[in-house]
């Protein structure tokens, strides 16, 4: 029960930290890292809403769970993109 | 049965003992090389007395799958520590560090790499 | 109580390592936290009674995000020693966002709404695989896994748009041995993971990550050189997830008797959820393997 509001602290925390760090990151490489953690800590608030049926004894949400997993796999493609396209600027900055 | 059970507690502290030595070494030691060498042995051995502590409770299917993940372990966290000892000497070699440079020019401060290992990284 | 200390150790932990990536002054630093960042949130999943979340951020965000950040990094300008501009009015802002946030998130009913996953398990006996989440990924609700391999492609297509030059080191023999070492079980685990999918934790995204930081590794050791954008198959394989897909998807809506798109027939659901699985983990490890290794040029092996 606790452990619910220990998980929902977290990623309301990890959102925000991301958040700032998307606002404010002096390099582009550091908001990318920061938009990652902002987009873990949404996937963990999802994963704790599927978490509460395991404390009343029945399985977890799978919903959520397929939901979590599709999101997985295209947040790393959008990062693989993001890194991609910073990887052309930065070669633009030095030629 | 409780001797072996304490058995197996005192194996799990021990292992654990080493994890904490060995992250310790790598907050704490000043130069790459011995922060390498404090953190992949002590893991090592603290991974192996986990798993051997853990297997005097388990049922023998389990402990041969957490024997295979030491050995998994045990093999990735040697070819690891090598390749990091690897690539700290070449960058200690080749100033500035390789990882800022043009691509470019990363080709030549590596060609030190050909060179003959002679020194050890553990 | 001893879990709930755990949950507390594991929630300062990522915490501490997510602020330390966010305001860590040297760059370098911040990456390598992010990776173990990516580590402890897969620890997490598992905690969370979420296998099949923690399987596919073991291979995902240990393996592939690290090799793509630290391809990053090498791209990086020498000037490292930054600092995050701490001004009051941002800090301010995004504080009272973050509270208003956690207000909100605390109101949430810790009893939920069992209606859905009612339905899911009510469904489950027609969907033709016995794991809730694989049927929903592909039965339920195979839109999104469809559209998910749509965007894993449209991804690739826009890095192979902007890549840029990339020199791969030279291997090295005892890294390289030991990657072909593992090649084999890797591929043994994919499988297992890919068959096991339809009634354990599993499923074509896990054995598609796994197989893509495989296919990684040996990439990276200068192994697989056909494995690039110029190589027709290639070009197949990452499309093939899609083009399975699409194609089962239009046989349904054309011949089989429900005359739905996307709607499996129960009698052979197993059969083509299995096939569109395979497929899929093929084009997913191909596509994250392109999309992390690039089109590098080679530097000769040392011995």
């Amino acid at each position: 029960m606790l452990s619910l509001y220990v998980y929902f602290t977290l990623a309301t925390l990890l959102i925000g930290f991301g958040a700032y760090g998307v606002w404010r990151g002096p390099e582009l490489l550091r908001r990318i890292l920061a938009l990652n953690i902002m987009g873990a800590g949404i996937f963990l608030l999802m994963v704790t809403l599927a978490y509460r049926p395991v404390l009343q004894g029945e399985p977890a949400d799978s919903v959520l769970h397929a939901l979590v997993l599709t999101g997985l796999v295209v947040a790393v493609s959008a990062t693989a993109f993001a890194l991609a396209l910073l990887g052309r600027i930065l070669q633009k900055g030095k030629a | 049965m409780s001797w072996l059970d304490g058995l197996s507690w005192f194996l799990l502290l021990l292992g654990l003992v080493f994890f904490i030595a060995g992250s310790l070494g790598l907050l704490r030691f000043p130069d790459q090389f011995s922060r390498l060498h404090a953190v992949t042995k002590a893991d090592t051995l603290g991974l192996g007395l986990v798993v051997l502590g853990l297997s005097i409770q388990s049922s023998w299917r389990e402990t041969l799958l957490m024997l295979l993940i030491w050995l998994l372990v045990m093999c990735s966290g040697a070819v690891s520590c090598q390749l990091l000892a690897r690539f700290s000497r070449d960058a200690a070699d080749a100033e500035p560090l390789i990882s800022h440079q043009e691509p470019g020019q990363t080709a030549n401060s590596t060609s030190p790499a050909s060179a003959p290992v002679t020194k050890r990284a553990e | 109580m001893g879990l709930l200390l755990f949950d507390l150790v594991l929630a300062t932990v990522v915490l501490l390592l997510a602020g330390t990536a966010i305001f860590s002054r040297n760059l370098t630093h911040a990456v390598m936290l992010f990776m173990a960042f990516g580590v402890m949130m897969a620890l997490a999943w598992a905690r969370l009674a979420a296998p099949d979340l923690a399987l596919a951020e073991a291979a995902i965000g240990a393996g592939l995000t690290g090799a793509l950040c630290f391809t990053a990094l090498v791209r990086q300008p020498a000037a490292l020693d930054s600092k995050v501009a701490t001004s009051l009015l941002p800090i301010c802002f995004v504080a009272l966002i973050t509270a208003a946030l956690l207000f909100s998130v605390w109101q949430i009913p810790v009893s939920p709404n069992p209606a859905l996953s009612h339905e899911v398990s009510v469904a489950l006996p027609q969907s033709g695989v016995a794991h809730p989440v694989t049927a929903v990924l592909l039965n339920f609700r195979s839109w999104d896994t469809l559209l998910e391999l749509l965007v894993l492609l449209l991804a690739l297509l826009g890095a192979q748009q902007a890549q840029s030059s990339l020199t791969l080191y030279a291997g090295w023999s005892l890294s390289l041995s030991w990657s072909r070492l593992l090649s084999p079980l890797i591929i043994l685990l994919t499988g297992y993971l890919l068959w096991r999918g339809a009634a354990a934790p599993g499923g074509a995204f896990q054995a598609g990550a796994l197989l893509a930081s495989g296919l990684v590794v040996l990439r990276l050791n200068q192994q697989l050189t056909w494995l690039s954008w110029q190589n027709p198959w290639v070009r197949l394989a990452a499309l093939s997830g899609l083009l399975v897909f699409v194609l089962t998807g239009l046989f349904s809506l054309l011949w089989s008797s429900s005359r739905l798109w996307l709607e499996w027939p129960t009698a052979y659901a197993g059969a083509v959820i299995l096939g569109i699985e395979s497929f899929a983990t093929l084009a997913i490890a191909v596509t994250l393997t392109l999309l992390v290794v690039g089109e590098p040029t080679e530097e000769r092996a040392d011995a």
